[in-house]
Parts: C-alpha cells; structure tokens; sequence
C-alpha cells in the first residue's frame, strides 16, 4: 500500500478514463469503504476530479456491485435464474464449459474478450491465458472500438503507436490546437483545463465536430462537417495547406516521405468540393487553414469522431498528413495525438489483449518476436497461435459453425457497447458456455453461465498507462469483500484447472516483472520501469529499455519510429460511409457521451448522483428536424435503421445539425443507441462505424409489439437497471406508419453509395 | 487472362476512377489513353495557375495502379472486336470500356481558335499565362463561371507577377518585375451575368464585385469580328462598339467530345447517352463530361466524381449494383473575393413560387430562396454563403422545405 501525506490515505488512478487522474483514497466512514480526495501533486489533473471520478466508490457498495460467485441454476437453461455458487463450483464450471468446447470443436472453438480498462497485468495475463493456457488465436477487447484506428495510422505514418506523443500540458503551450471530433468538456473534464490555458496563452482552438458541443462553444473556429466526411474536411485543409504557400517544404523535405502522393490526392479535394462533401463553407475551411497554418507551433488531436469509421485509419492518417505537411510533428509543442478512452486504452493493447499483437506490442506474425515472447513464457515459438478474429468479426462468431462456442469475457459490455448490438446479444446467447468477470452484474453478465465477482480499482494494486504513455500505479486502498477476488486470481485458477498450473502469478508485482521482460525490446518497452520508479517519478513515459533510462515524455523529436527516421505521408482519399442516408433511412445517427455516464454504464449507472444529472438516453433533434416531425422536447421518439430500433425522448436543441440526430450509447434496454449502429468495419484496424449510420425518425407512437420484434426478440424482457427509462403504455398506430411519418414526405435519391474498401 | 480495362481519356474522371477502382480491390489492368502529354490533373483550378497560387506540379491527381499512357490519342473503337485504335495504328484489344473524353470550349460567335486563347488544358493555361504578362487590354468572352473566374485572375497583377516568375518567365528571377495591371473587360451575350444561374439582382451585384477589382462588363452583346491582323488589336460588338483589345479569351462554355462514340456507333445526343449503370452499350460505359444521363450533361468536376465512384464501385465488384441517379444542378464560383453558390433556376417567375429574399447592400450579400410548394425549385447565396452546406443538402435531397426556411438562408453560429 503505497501511503503518504495524511496517514493512512493510499495514491492512487480514477478507475474511469484515459486520463487516469490523479486520486487519493482514504478508508471511509459511512456507507462507502473508501472516500475519494484530491491529490493536487499528480502532474495530469492536479488534484481535480469530474463527478464520475469523484463519486467512484459508490460501486464498492456491496448492494451495487457482485459479491460472489453466480451461477445458472440450470445449465442447459439460458434463461433460467442464476444463484449464488462457490468460487470451486465456479471454476469447475469454467473449466468444464471452456474444456467441454474445446474437445468438441478444437481450440478455436474457445475465445478470450478483453477491455480497455484491465489494468497491464490483467491484460498482459490474459493475452497469455488465451495462448498458452486455451491455445486459441481468438483473443481482442473492446479496446478494438475505442482507438484502434488511430493505432494503426500512427504506426502507418510514425511506426509507434502512443495516444500522445507528448505530455498533455505541452498542449497549454502550443499556438494552435485543432480537436477533431473529440469532446473532452463532457469526456475528460480536468483536461479542460490544458485547453483552456491554451487559448489563456493566446493560443487557438479549431473545434471539428458535427454537433457544438460543450468543447465546441470554447472553440475560436467551429466547423461543423457532415457526420462521417472529417476525411475530406482535413483533405480540404491540406489542399488550402498547400496552396496557401504554407506548407513546410523543408521540414517535409527532412524528416518526412511520401509528400508528393499525399499532395496529389489533397490536390483531388479542391476546396468548392470539399465544401460540397462536408458542408463546412469554403471561408470556414480557409480561415481554419490559415490559422493552423500560420501557428508557429500546433497540433492535431483526434478523438472517437473520426476513428470510429468504416475509414478511420485513413481518416486520421489524413489528419496526420495535415501536421506533417505544416511541420508540427516531432518538434516540441507540435504534434498528433489521440486522446484515448479507456482507462487503459492504451496499455491494454500494448501487452497482446489483441488478436494480432504480443507483448511489447510486437507483432503476433512476426517470428522473432513469437521468439521472445516464447522464450519469456517458457513455451514452443511453434505452439504459439496465430492471428485471431477482430472484436467484432469474433463476436460476430459466437456459436456458428466455425465460430468461438466457449468465451470468457472479463471488463467488457458488449451487450450494451458492441455495435448492432442486439445481433451481438443473440450471438452471446447462442453460446455453448459464457464465463463473465465483472465487478457488477452488467447487461452481458446477466447472460452468462458463470458469473466472476472480481475485485475494484480501490481494492488491487496493478499499472495502467494513461494517454500519454504515461505509466502509472494504482495502489490497493481497502480489502475486497471476502468472496470477491482479482482477475489475476482469476486467471491462476482457472489455469491450474485447465493444467497449467505455473505462469499465472496472482501477484500483480510479480506479473508487472514478467511484463518488463517480455516487453524488452519492442514498441512499448517496459523493461526499465519498475512499481518503485512509478511511484518515485510519478509515472514513467514508455518506452523505458533500462532501469536507468529517463522515460520519453516527447517522442520523435530526434526521429520518428519509422526504419528510415522519417515519418510517412499517407495517400488518402475520401469515400462516403458504409451507410449513407436515402429514401429510407433519411437521416444520419450519430453516438457519443455525457459528461455523467461512462462507456456501458455499467458502472456509472450505478451511482445516483450521476443518474440525476444524467438519468437516461434521450434523441439529440434539431428545432427545424423536430417540426417537421411535429415532435417536442421530451417526446419519446423512434429511431429505426436497418439493424433495429431505439426509443428515447427527443430533446430538442440548435447545436446538432438538422440533418442528423445524435444519442448517447452509455443505456441498454429500449434506450440503446447501439441498437441501432453499422459493424461495417475499417479494413486495416477493424473499427466498426459507429460514428455514421442511416435512420429514420419518428414518434414512438404504439409501435411496441413490432419493436419487441425488431430489436429485443434474442433478449430477456426483464430489465432492472436503476435508470431504465420506462415507457408510456402501447398506443396503436404500427410501426410502418411512424417510419413513413419519419420520413418526411419523398425525398429525391442522391447518387448511389458506393461499396466501401473494406 | 487478366482483365483489361481501357479509359479513353486521363482527365478528372478518368484519374478518380482508376484510384478508386484500385481501392475498392478491383482486379483488372486499368489503362488510361490521354490525348494530352500530361499525366491527369486537377482542370478546375487552372484559372488560380494563371494567379500563381498553383505551380503547374501542383495540380497532379492520383490515378491508383492505372497504367498512363499520355500523348496517346484514341482514334477508332470496335465494340464488336472489343479493340481500340491509337493514333500510331495499334489496336489495343479491351474487355470493358469507359469513355471518358471530356469535352472541348465551344467556339464563340464562329471565331477561330488561332489568335483567341481557351482555357481548358494545362497547356491552354500556360500559352494564356504568357501571353498575358505583357498585355494591356484583355476582353473575356463570356461571362459564365469560367469567364469571371479567368477575368478576376487577369486582373490579379500581383499575383500574376508570382506566377510568371513561378514559371521562370517573368524579367527578373525576384519576381519583382513590374507587370502593369490589365483593363479587362467581360462580354457577355445576355443581360446579366451568369444568366443560367443568377437572376437579374445577383448578375448585377455580381458585376458590381468585379468593378471593385478593375473588371468591366458590357452585357447584352457579342463579339462580331476581331481586329488586327497576326496580333489581334481591337474587337467589335455587335451593339457597334469596338474594344481595343491586345488579349482575348473565350470562355463561351465546353461541348462533350462524341466523335469516337459516334463513329463506333454508340448512342449519342448531346453526350454519350448512358443509363443509371452508366452503360451505354455492353461492356461500354461513359463517365464526366461526355456523359449524358437522363437528358442531361453536367460538364461539372463534381458530378464526374459522383459518376467515377459509381462505376468504380461496380466495376470493381465492391458493389455491382451501384447506380448513378444524377446530380442537381449546381453552380458554384470562388474567384478570389467573389463567392457565389447557386441552385437550380433562381430565376423562376411563374406564378405560385414563393421567393423569399435577403439583400445586404452594404455587405454585397444577396440570398434568395425560391420554393415551389414545399420544394427548392432555385437559389442563391451570393457572398455570403454560411448556410451552403445546409442548402446544397436540402437542395440535393429535395427535402421538404418547413414552413420557417430562413436557417436556409441565415446561420446562427457564423
């Protein structure tokens, strides 16, 4: 336990996003086992907290969060109850499902899914269970939906792949700061104020976003694109860019390649054209041009906007472009950066919790990195599978024919979070075996076989590395409730019973030293750091080779992790989205959050003060969209795409664009905005689009015996969530009439959607 | 045998549907047969080539994994055979066909092109660029997008200074040279600007904008002869003016180029005649300027985008059942200070339109919105066009206009 200042209070992380705010936890008083202080000494936050942050131990509360073993009463029954078990049932039970899949149907039959917010050790450890305990290639987390789009640009153009490529207080610093459909006012809240003290410093903001957010309306410039067209919009700032004179030809000439390809296809998005695609007026797109342009210093950062799109690699990578044409790239003060979810977004998919990497983030096809990790792990390079399906190409897989029958799911809820998400539910419930490991009982939980109560953020100790590549310790503040265990622990008994009896310490010290071994010498490498260095220095920047190298707070300021040093232009074009409205669908959906609710829910949703400020979904509509649908603020509404249907009150208001709704996707139940988004996926990172699909809108007005249809047939109808909004009482128009209504009257076909590259 | 498939022609729409061809995974060997000796490049900035704020590189367009052939004319097709004919007398055997051969400026009240410069290829625009550092008087034959565009980027002085010296051709390396600024003149046939797409206010305010930048425009009249006898000196309207003239440039509009397609047999009107899947005749298809779809040549670099990425997406099989449904008509011109963005016919009268109307005198903006029923049947946004994102959707769709249109109009957020 790692104490300082006022006696007995433990240093520790926020347990919610990628910030991973500095916290101190004090043991508790009241009805809480811990209360949550300031640590004003933490470099990131300084001692300031958003209400998510600040009201986290309300899910230690034992009525909140699971405090033992479940299991289903009947096993051959989906739907019949589960009940209280002990953790050996449990993990007989485990074994048995996962063994029971595997003799039937092979190894591949057994899946592994992951999150973003395990701490390093778990992820490290679990990428570990699935290769050499299950020995089955299909291991991703949902990590796959956050920032593997931007992952793989930055690799694509800097051959490394960290959120920031620099401490987040450089942005306070900078001249010219451009967020691309990021919204940080409502997603990270103490980082405001490095946005702030930017503009404070005379610095400028260029907000990209569809709708004018809370970070929107702090902008200097706001540009307001069509959802899913950021590509073209930063094609159109590179051609201006470039013909503006303000291109920096001797930084492109120094330290970059491929300019001449990325000019050429900027040059195919001439600015009346990008103007046309994106909606953003030629004027705008110059005054944006010019102002980045003409900043000394600036820099890029990107958020879920443009990375969650059937074309987010190339998306960013045009972005990326945009920076490395005006030569703020590897300078200090300049730069790209992704602004990451998770709470450990960025660790969790740098120690082998994807399909296709291995710790250290090295490569899964890469023999001599198969090699190493081998070696660390004591097995045959051989045995080591390959390349596994992506998150939602192995959700998609659940118990078909030559899909995964058997899955252990641990920090994950993609019942809530997967797109078209109630196919993925029927999937989930087409499963042979489902093993959950939570710290409540979530929507994906109440579907499985075994339930595995784990431990919390207060109650573990482990690292996790924050946007900036920033590692950090969170340290054990209180015990666990007795029948509550670690992932870690988790993952050693399940491996003794599968016959694996050593390499899964519970320890997570003793993992974390294992970690820095088999990291040693890839991208993200450890070696070097230690929980003693971590807490001595407040964190230590990866990559750290040896005990006594510094740290890279700044990447690329020398080089870029590319062979020849340089970073590499991308040639990008634009392409409309997978999905783009028509006679049918004549709107665009796009998802995102509130400042109360984090990811699922599931454990926000949990926490009264957050419910109050935000108690559930609701349909973001234009005034001029809501009278032509003669729909009021507080209406429920239906929003219907081709994948299924949501319900939520319409709330009614100018900052989102008339042509597209927007919904927040943190509720299950009616409410679920995934109900209804496009798994059309990215062909390099896999992302699958949520950010733009196509659907109709209308009230909600008596359609419910269709909707139970439509979008709920594959789940139970039992659903207590706290914040569940609860319907009216049936009304009697079908849903065919509220969609026509929706539609609005004709409207004339645009030009056919191409396919998309995928 | 790998699959082959043969664009007649390298321009706009030939170079966006062999990149996008390659993207969406299409298996096949894309040749491009440009007349031109240039690789393709983006036609629609020319007139900022002649301002300096292009280099002549600058303008170069991606085209995939498409084998160019540049300099290379097509000159007979045989859709039985499946073959073309080069200019050296090759036959060059294909599967599938795309015509993409663009179209040509029209030429102005029966002139030659000799000592009248056009401004449709790169080379036009060099010949136009150096012809014009050392002229005094230029006159503009037509007063359409083009025409006003040219017309602004003449009179640029300044910035034609840069660009002579970006293409080596100005007196001294420095780019300092003094190159003296040109009276340029517009002649226009009809009685405002821009008639197609602007009403009578807009044409008027519009001239009104060039004034401010040294540009006049005698409107209602044509050119009937020119004057001088190598060198033109002088040129004569039709209303009995004569305007001394040392530079004259036809901007007079563009025609598709048919020929091939009509000595192959193909169906012709105005442009190569297609349907939705672009197809004109088995395993032909005709995309940009020399299109005509639904009774309809768009002669615009957007609308030969829109086509290259439908057929791209079915020839490469991303989707085989893409199809072009047509793009609205559209006007759009940025030249320099002057910004106008016009849909459909804004000039409408007949009775039962509702036209609504904005005009800011003292900002020189002027937007107007004319509905049939509930439908846009025209408009315009002249200088200030912060809601032309919202309109050109609205418009496009053809979406239901509410009963309160101004957000149409007017942007609160700008």
């Amino acid at each position: 336990m790692t104490t300082s200042g006022s006696g007995t209070a433990t240093d520790t992380h926020c347990p919610y996003c990628a910030l991973q705010c500095g916290m101190r936890l004090r043991p508790g008083a009241g009805a809480e086992p811990v209360e949550v202080l300031e640590r004003p000494a933490f470099p990131v936050n300084q001692g300031a907290l958003c209400g998510k942050g600040r009201t986290a131990a309300a899910v230690l509360r034992p009525g909140v969060r699971l405090t033992e073993p479940l299991v289903r009463e009947d096993r051959d029954d989906r739907d019949a109850p589960l009940r209280p078990a002990s953790w050996d049932e449990a993990f007989d039970r485990v074994a048995a499902g996962l063994t029971a899949a595997q003799r039937r149907y092979g190894n591949d039959a057994v899946g592994v899914f992951g999150g973003g917010g395990l701490t390093n050790e778990k992820a490290y450890l679990l990428g570990k269970f699935a290769r050499v305990a299950l020995r089955t290639p299909h291991i991703d987390y949902n990590g796959r939906f956050c920032m593997s789009s931007a992952a793989a640009a930055h690799r694509r153009a800097f051959g490394i792949d960290r959120g920031l490529p620099f401490p987040l207080e450089d942005v306070a610093g900078t001249d010219c700061v451009i967020l691309v459909g990021a919204n940080p006012a409502e997603t990270m809240p103490p980082a405001l104020r490095y946005f702030r003290e930017l503009r404070e410093n005379g610095g400028r903001l260029i907000v990209v976003d569809p709708r004018r957010t809370r970070t929107a309306e702090q902008a200097d410039l706001h540009l307001q694109p069509l959802p899913g067209t950021d590509l073209a919009l930063a094609l159109g700032l590179l051609h201006l860019l470039i013909a503006d004179g303000r291109a920096d030809e001797d930084f492109i000439a120094r330290r970059t390649t491929g300019f001449a390809q990325a000019r050429a296809a900027a040059m195919a998005h001439w600015p009346q054209r990008v103007e046309r695609l994106t909606g953003v007026p030629v004027a705008q797109l110059a005054a944006a041009a010019a102002m980045f342009g003409e900043a000394p210093r600036g820099m890029v950062l990107t958020a879920r906007g443009p990375e969650q799109q059937s074309k987010g690699t190339d998306t960013v990578s045009a972005w990326i472009n945009l920076c490395l044409a005006a030569g703020k790239a590897g300078r200090p003060g300049s730069g790209y950066g992704c602004l990451t979810g998770q709470g450990n977004g960025q660790g969790g998919r740098e120690h082998g919790q994807k399909a296709d990497q291995l710790p250290g983030y090295r490569s899964i096809t890469d023999p001599a990195a198969r090699r190493h990790v081998a070696a660390v792990w004591g097995v045959d390079p051989d045995g080591l599978p390959g390349p596994g399906r992506s998150a939602y190409e192995l959700l998609d897989s659940l118990g078909t024919d030559g899909g995964v029958r058997a899955l252990l799911l641990m920090g994950s809820n993609p019942a809530v979070s997967a797109p078209r998400a109630a196919h993925v539910t029927e999937r989930i419930r087409a499963l042979d075996f489902l093993a959950v490991g939570d710290i409540v009982l979530s929507e994906t939980a109440r579907l499985a076989d075994v339930v595995l109560p784990v431990t919390q953020w207060a109650e573990e100790t482990g690292t996790t590395t924050n946007l900036e590549g920033r590692v950090i310790l969170r340290g054990k503040a209180v015990d666990a409730p007795e029948h509550v265990r670690s992932d870690l622990a988790v993952l050693h008994g399940l491996a003794a019973r599968l016959g694996v009896p050593e390499g899964f310490p519970e320890d997570p010290e003793e993992v974390f030293e294992e970690l820095r071994r088999a990291s040693a010498g890839g991208r993200a490498d450890y070696a070097g750091i230690s929980y003693g260095r971590i807490r001595a220095e407040d964190g230590v920047f990866w990559p750290c080779p040896a005990p006594d190298h510094p740290g890279t707070p700044r990447l690329f300021l020398d080089r870029f992790a590319t062979p020849d040093g340089r970073a590499r232009f991308a040639a990008v074009t634009h392409r409309p989205a997978a999905e783009e409205p028509d006679d049918d669908y004549p709107l665009y959906l796009t998802t995102g959050r509130v400042v109360g609710q984090y990811q699922s829910g599931a454990q926000t949703r949990r926490v009264d003060e957050l419910n109050r400020s935000a108690p559930g979904p609701f349909v973001e509509v234009h005034p001029v969209l809501a009278r032509r649908l003669g729909v009021a603020e507080g209406e429920l509404l239906a929003v219907t795409s081709r994948r299924g249907r949501a319900v939520a009150p319409a709330r009614v208001t100018d900052t989102i664009r008339p042509d597209t709704v927007f919904m927040p996707f943190h509720w299950g139940g009616d409410g679920r905005a995934n109900s209804l988004t496009n798994p059309a996926l990215d062909p390099v990172s896999r992302m699958p689009e949520f950010k733009v699909c196509a659907v109709r809108v209308g009230p909600a007005a008596g359609e419910r015996e269709e909707r139970g249809a439509a979008t709920e047939a594959a789940e139970p109808t039992q659903r207590t969530e706290p914040t569940q909004i609860t319907e009216p009482a049936t009304r009697s128009a079908p849903e065919e009439r509220a969609g026509r209504r929706a539609v609005a009257g004709r409207m004339a076909s645009g030009p056919a959607v191409p396919g998309r590259a995928s | 045998m790998t699959r082959r498939i043969a664009v007649v022609g390298a321009g706009m729409a030939a170079a966006r549907f062999a990149e996008r061809f390659q993207a969406l995974g299409g298996d096949a060997e894309v040749t491009l047969y440009g007349a031109e000796p240039r690789a393709p490049y983006n036609r629609v900035l020319l007139a900022d080539v002649l301002t300096g704020r292009y280099a002549a590189d600058d303008l170069a367009l991606p085209a995939g994994d498409a084998r160019l052939r540049t300099a290379c004319e097509v000159t007979r097709l045989d859709t039985v055979a499946h073959t073309l004919r080069l200019a050296d007398g090759e036959d060059v055997p294909y599967d599938e066909l795309v015509l993409a051969t663009g179209a040509e400026p029209v030429a102005c009240g029966g002139l030659g092109r000799g000592r009248v410069h056009v401004v449709r290829t790169a080379a036009d625009c060099e010949g136009l660029a150096a012809a014009a550092v050392h002229a005094q008087r230029v006159v503009v034959i037509g007063g359409g997008i083009l025409g006003v565009d040219v017309a602004r980027a003449l009179a640029a002085r300044t910035v034609l200074r840069a660009a002579s010296s970006r293409a080596g051709r100005a007196e001294s390396s420095s780019g300092r040279a003094e190159v003296s600024s040109p009276a340029v003149t517009i002649v226009h046939h009809a009685a405002h600007l821009n008639e197609r797409h602007l009403d009578r206010q807009a044409g008027e305010l519009l001239q009104r904008g060039l004034a401010g930048l040294g540009i006049s425009v005698r409107t209602g009249t044509q050119v009937r002869a020119l004057h001088g006898a190598d060198r033109v000196t002088a040129v004569e309207l039709t209303d009995g003016h004569v305007l001394d003239a040392d530079l004259v440039v036809s901007a007079c509009g563009v025609t598709p180029h048919t020929a091939l397609a009509r000595a192959a047999g193909l169906p012709v009107r105005t442009g190569v005649v297609v349907d939705d899947r672009l197809s004109c005749a088995p395993d032909v298809y005709a995309i940009g300027d020399c299109a005509e779809h639904r009774d309809r040549t768009h002669g615009t670099a957007g609308a030969a985008w829109e086509q290259a990425d439908v057929l791209a997406a079915r020839l490469s099989g991303a989707a085989p059942d893409a199809a072009y449904a047509g793009s609205r008509p559209y006007a759009r011109l940025s030249a320099g200070p002057l910004e106008y963005a016009a849909f459909g016919d804004p000039a409408a009268d007949e009775d039962g339109l509702d036209v609504l109307r904005i005009a800011d005198a003292t900002r020189g903006s002027y937007k107007k919105l004319v509905l049939r029923g509930d439908r846009i049947a025209g408009a315009v946004l002249l200088g200030d066009l912060a809601t032309v994102g919202a309109l050109a959707r609205a418009y496009e769709r053809d979406e239901i206009v509410p009963a309160d249109p101004f957000h149409l109009l007017t942007s609160s957020t700008a």
